[in-house]
């Protein structure tokens, strides 16, 4: 009796072999999860711009500090990087490693010039004594756009530590699966941008 | 997840070395159709504001509207979404997270707005009753 029972137990009710998962088959769904939990944290920013971002304390607006040219620019910028990144996705579905690299080096200065110009028009701001201590408009502004561009930054650093990976290593799988975990990130920032420069910008302009 | 395995995307081939289902990476032409719908759904906007053509509450309309559609085109040509990716978990967690985002959105600024109209003439009556 004991035998059988420890042969067959009726108290087990999972699966005795486990289904078989590939290596990383998971990473892009979970990496989406993260994506959406990181949309989360944007909305909230753009409530809060909402709510705050008619509050100037008798300091300057929208229209005072806002050079929507730069804007436009910046948005370009943010623009031919996703495109760029695009390119290097192609570049890596043929492994071609040079090719990949090229693109990825432009995607990285893209990015580094929206930076670039994000930075000075923050200096610009703060010079004239736009800072974030100033209004709850202001405080809101620098909070969300801030918050962007902070994520940016961060996808360069991954971006350069995957060309170094990639052209040490090649287009392995593991370096493909990271390279479509950044695309995801990429173009989810370009995203988020879109939003910015709706809602912050071009609706601070008109309100 | 391995009936995701019998996807029939172009890119199938990505099965055999990652082991999951295939990851549509688009093609040239569905980069070049989102990247110029882009163009011309940012340039729009910004033309519309620079110039002031519209009455304001109309170029604002028309901004938001813009915003949305260009939204959805990242998220078809440059995020490759589909029903079908992930065995349709990605779509379902984008509705999760779109609905999330409304409720907050639309919650916040409903709260407030109200908050900020009902508290103002609070503010009014007592600098009325101080003076």
């Amino acid at each position: 009796m004991s035998a059988t029972a420890t042969e067959i137990d009726p108290n087990v009710f999972h699966l005795e072999e486990e289904p078989h998962h590939e290596e990383g088959s998971s990473t892009m769904l979970g990496f989406w999860l993260y994506l959406m939990s990181d949309c989360l944290i944007f909305a909230m920013l753009f409530a809060v711009f909402g709510v705050l971002g008619g509050n100037y304390a008798a300091g300057p607006g929208p229209k005072e500090l806002f050079d929507l040219e730069l804007v436009a620019v910046n948005t370009a910028m943010l623009l031919f990087s996703s495109i760029t990144y695009g390119f290097a996705m192609l570049a890596m579905d043929k492994n071609n490693r040079p090719q990949t690299l090229i693109w990825l080096a432009i995607t990285g200065l893209f990015g580094l010039a929206f930076l670039g110009i994000e930075l000075y028009e923050f200096a610009h701001l703060i010079h004239e004594g736009a800072t974030p201590q100033r209004s709850a408009f202001l405080s809101a502004f620098f909070t969300l756009v801030g918050t962007h561009g902070l994520h940016v930054t961060f996808g360069i650093i991954w971006l350069v530590t995957l060309m170094v990976q990639v052209s040490w290593k090649g287009l392995i799988p593991a370096n493909k699966r990271r390279l479509m975990c950044l695309s995801m990130f990429w173009h989810f920032l370009d995203v988020i941008w879109i939003g910015v420069f709706t809602f912050v910008y071009l609706l601070g302009m008109v309100r | 997840m391995s009936a995701d395995k019998n996807d029939h995307s172009p890119e199938s081939h990505e099965v055999d070395h990652l082991g999951h289902e295939a990851h549509n990476h688009g093609s040239f032409r569905s980069y070049m159709i989102g990247f110029v719908l882009s163009v011309i759904l940012t340039a729009i906007p910004f033309a519309l504001v620079m110039t002031g053509a519209l009455p304001p509450q109309a170029t604002a309309l028309i901004v938001m509207a813009f915003a949305v559609v260009q939204i959805v085109v990242h998220m078809i040509y440059f995020l490759h979404m589909n029903s079908k990716s992930e065995g349709g978990w990605t779509m379902l967690a984008l509705i999760f997270t779109i609905i999330v985002v409304v409720i907050a959105l639309s919650g916040s600024l409903w709260v407030m707005y109200h908050l900020n109209a009902n508290m103002m003439p609070a503010t009014h009556e007592m600098s009325q009753m101080s003076s």
